[in-house]
């Protein structure tokens, strides 16, 4: 099987690096050799696997060593859990410098070393929330990630983020091969969540790929820097991931997708509740004029 | 006098013009006019400080060039810092002519090129410790230095480094300024807005700070030269004059200029204007704040000097007007002299120009003083004040082009056959070659100076150097002589 290269983006906060963990874990249990990639100065996706803090990163070996073309690939990269790779980019502290530039740095260093090695089945990049700028918009440029996995819940904002982020996707997809390849939803228990997210999928011209449900197993697990794979192989949740990892893995739906727009996604949240018809006469009114 | 007609340089225009796409041909037309003196406002008939078109030849240069390589780098007794990646501080340094007087590397530091020299790390983390540490650096290396500008490359601005915070800092811990400059290259149209952003750090950093000081011994006859950058020892030759005439000069701006003199300058009576728009902000900022006032002035050629100087004189008592009169006639003689012997080898001779901040209107008056006609003149960064005072120095239906495009100045050149053009670096080779006689009129070609009395003298011989060179009737080849021999004989 050659490589496939994957993208997690998602609206911050909504269980990116957590969920890719979970996946990659369940991947490597099913055979497949898999390198994770995280691309946020944060450098926070790839403790679950190796139960670390915050791995030393790409861009801080750099700056000790003077610049990228001093570091070897063993000096970046860590093997966890499951024989998977990891490769922190890193960068600057929030409010300084130019954490894109990077991403952009570490992953041509990657390239350059020949991190992408043949036996690898996988590569997930774990993208920071809010593609800022054209740094975060990396893995998805040519020869880089193909399949695109968007993490969502029922809630409004990462649907809005959602939406959005596929509207970047289809930039890119006249330009090269970069497909999105499906919605994970990552359950908050918010109303007909599912069928929420279905519907989304079909606007989008995607699938929702799996749901995964709200399990605080995954909490206890994170607690002690594992998987739940690795924490506690026998959990239900556990094997929701296996069962995503499956679904990954058999992915043959592949699109451009198709974002829609505002007033759309819209409709369909307030068809499912989640948005009330606007009343353009209560606009711009205070609580006292309300009142009175 | 005028060689064309309103309607041939009109429909050379149009000539121009027609190889364009259409929306280009718009937008170039309104930088293009065939002059009317008659105007009153330039804006009738041209349009400036604009962006230029992706894909033309344009002259221009960028913020940081406005900033560092014309405004600030002058100031010889502050180190001035090219804030990221090395090239753009190594490839403009030393390139501008300034001269100053000093140790170099010692006291002074005109030439030599400071860089906070960029790599891949600083962008991505930030490079504010790196100019906090550069500048202790400079204060171990070069403790002679009276302060230190930060100017801004392109990265700084994309990256939001905070050069303020750094600045304040360490003008504190140095008790010396150190002054921000945000003047990086992607902002503006042009070097333009580099001047200008360079005349805000004065005002914000520099100027007040001798306010309450008052050790200065002021006199009545304090002047101080704003705008001249000293390219050929020019603020040398016009200084002199004034000086002669009984003004003393205690700020050079910034031409040989020192960090004291700028902070001085509030003490001055007059502030004379040489380059109106690259320092036009900070002379209305002084009128303002300080209530002085300040006047333009030209010393290209004897007949502008004479109304500059009798101009200056008119601010100050009878002393200073019987000097400027003294003056005059001091150097009658040498003008007499030098315009008997050179004008009659270059009387008539037509000259283009295209150069940058005062030039282009400027250096009219020393052409006619040796009977040449300017046919063509334009600004590469000029806004439509400049074209205001423009349009009354040139002759009547005459070219006038704004940020010109290399394909333009060249069918321009093509048409009018200047036997004269006074342009940059860039333009220099590519009309030689056409078999036209070139000067470069931002470096006086590594002459100089050209201003004031003394400096006419030089560009009268400069020109007829260059105008009556024998090469211009050697460029055909022996064997090929015959055949074109008329060619030859025109040039």
């Amino acid at each position: 099987m050659s490589l496939r290269q994957c993208a997690i983006y998602g609206k911050g906060g909504i269980g990116k690096s957590t969920t890719t963990q979970n996946l990659v874990a369940a991947l490597s249990e099913a055979g497949k050799k898999v390198m994770i990639v995280g691309c946020d100065p944060k450098a926070d996706s790839t403790r679950l696997m190796l139960h670390s803090k915050a791995q030393t990163t790409v861009m801080h070996l750099a700056a000790e060593a003077g610049s990228v073309e001093d570091l070897e690939l063993e000096d970046v990269m860590s093997v966890g859990y499951g024989d998977v790779k990891c490769v922190e980019s890193g960068g600057p502290e929030p409010g300084v410098g130019c954490a894109g530039r990077g991403v952009i740095t570490a992953i041509n260093f990657l390239e350059e070393e020949g991190a992408y090695d043949e036996d690898l089945d996988f590569v997930f990049y774990d993208v920071l929330g809010d593609v800022v700028c054209g740094g975060f918009a990396m893995p998805i440029r040519e020869n880089k990630a193909q399949e695109i996995y968007i993490v969502v819940s029922g809630e409004m904002m990462a649907m809005y983020a959602a939406n959005n982020i596929a509207k970047g996707i289809v930039k890119y997809a006249s330009s090269g091969g970069v497909r999105l390849a499906g919605l994970i939803c990552n359950s908050r228990n918010t109303a007909r969540e599912d069928e929420l997210i279905d519907e989304l999928a079909r606007q989008l011209g995607t699938q929702m790929i799996h749901f995964v449900p709200r399990d605080n197993e995954v909490q206890r697990a994170e607690i002690r820097r594992m998987t739940v794979i690795e924490y506690n192989p026998k959990a239900k949740q556990a094997d929701e991931y296996r069962t995503l990892a499956k679904k990954v893995i058999e992915n043959q739906k592949f699109v451009i997708p198709t974002p829609v727009s505002m007033d759309a996604l819209e409709e369909v949240m307030m068809s499912f509740g989640l948005l009330e018809e606007d009343d353009e006469s209560i606009v711009g009114q205070t609580a006292a004029e309300v009142g009175a | 006098m005028t060689s064309m007609t309103r309607e041939e340089t009109e429909a050379l225009i149009q000539e121009v013009l027609e190889v364009y796409p259409e929306k280009s041909a718009k937008d170039r037309a309104k930088h293009l006019t065939a002059n009317d003196p008659a105007v009153e406002q330039s804006k009738k008939c041209i349009t400036s400080n604009r962006k230029s078109l992706p894909g033309v030849m344009t002259i221009r240069g960028c913020a940081y060039a406005g900033s560092k390589g014309v405004v600030w780098g002058p100031i010889k007794d502050m180190i001035h810092v090219s804030h990221g990646p090395v090239g753009c501080g190594q490839y403009s340094r030393a390139g501008r002519r300034n001269y100053y007087v000093g140790m170099t590397g010692v006291n002074t530091f005109g030439t030599m090129n400071f860089t906070s020299d960029f790599q891949e790390k600083d962008i991505v983390f930030g490079g504010d410790k790196k100019l906090d540490k550069l500048v202790d650096e400079i204060e171990q290396l070069f403790p002679l230095n009276k302060g230190v500008t930060v100017q801004s490359e392109c990265p700084i601005g994309l990256i939001g480094d905070d050069i303020e915070a750094v600045s304040k800092k360490k003008t504190k811990e140095k008790q010396k300024p150190v002054v921000p400059v945000r003047c990086e290259g992607f902002r503006g149209v042009s070097q333009s807005l580099g001047h200008h952003i360079a005349n805000d750090a004065v005002r914000d950093w520099v100027l007040h700070n001798r306010d309450n000081d008052n050790r200065f011994e002021s006199t009545p006859y304090d002047v101080t030269i704003i705008g001249d950058y000293n390219i050929g020892g020019d603020a040398w030759a016009s200084r002199t004059l004034l000086e002669e005439m009984g003004l003393r000069v205690i700020a050079q701006w910034s031409g040989d200029g020192t960090l004291a003199e700028m902070e001085n300058t509030p003490k001055a009576k007059l502030n004379l204007l040489h380059c109106y728009r690259s320092m036009n902000y900070i002379s209305r900022h002084m009128e303002e704040k300080y209530g002085i006032p300040w006047m333009e002035y030209n010393f290209f050629g004897p007949t502008k000097i004479e109304e500059s100087l009798r101009a200056i004189a008119a601010r100050f008592d009878d002393k200073i007007k019987e000097g400027a009169e003294r003056v005059i006639a001091k150097y009658k003689p040498l003008m007499e002299a030098t315009i008997a012997k050179y004008r009659p080898r270059l009387e008539g001779k037509k000259v283009m120009l295209y150069v940058g901040g005062l030039r282009p209107r400027h250096i009219i008056g020393a052409y006619e003083d040796l009977g040449m006609e300017v046919v063509g003149t334009g600004y590469e960064f000029a806004h439509n004040d400049d074209y205001d005072r423009t349009i009354k120095e040139m002759g009547d239906s005459t070219l006038i082009y704004d940020d010109v495009t290399g394909y333009e100045f060249e069918e321009f050149v093509k048409k009018i056959k200047p036997d004269l053009i006074g342009s940059g670096i860039k333009e220099k080779y590519i009309f030689q070659k056409m078999g036209i006689p070139f000067r470069q009129m931002h470096s006086w070609d590594y002459s100089g100076p050209y201003h004031g009395y003394d400096g006419f003298a030089i560009f009268a011989r400069d020109m007829d150097m260059t105008l009556n060179n024998p090469c211009w009737g050697k460029l055909q080849a022996p064997w090929k002589k015959t055949e074109s021999e008329s060619v030859t004989k025109a040039a």
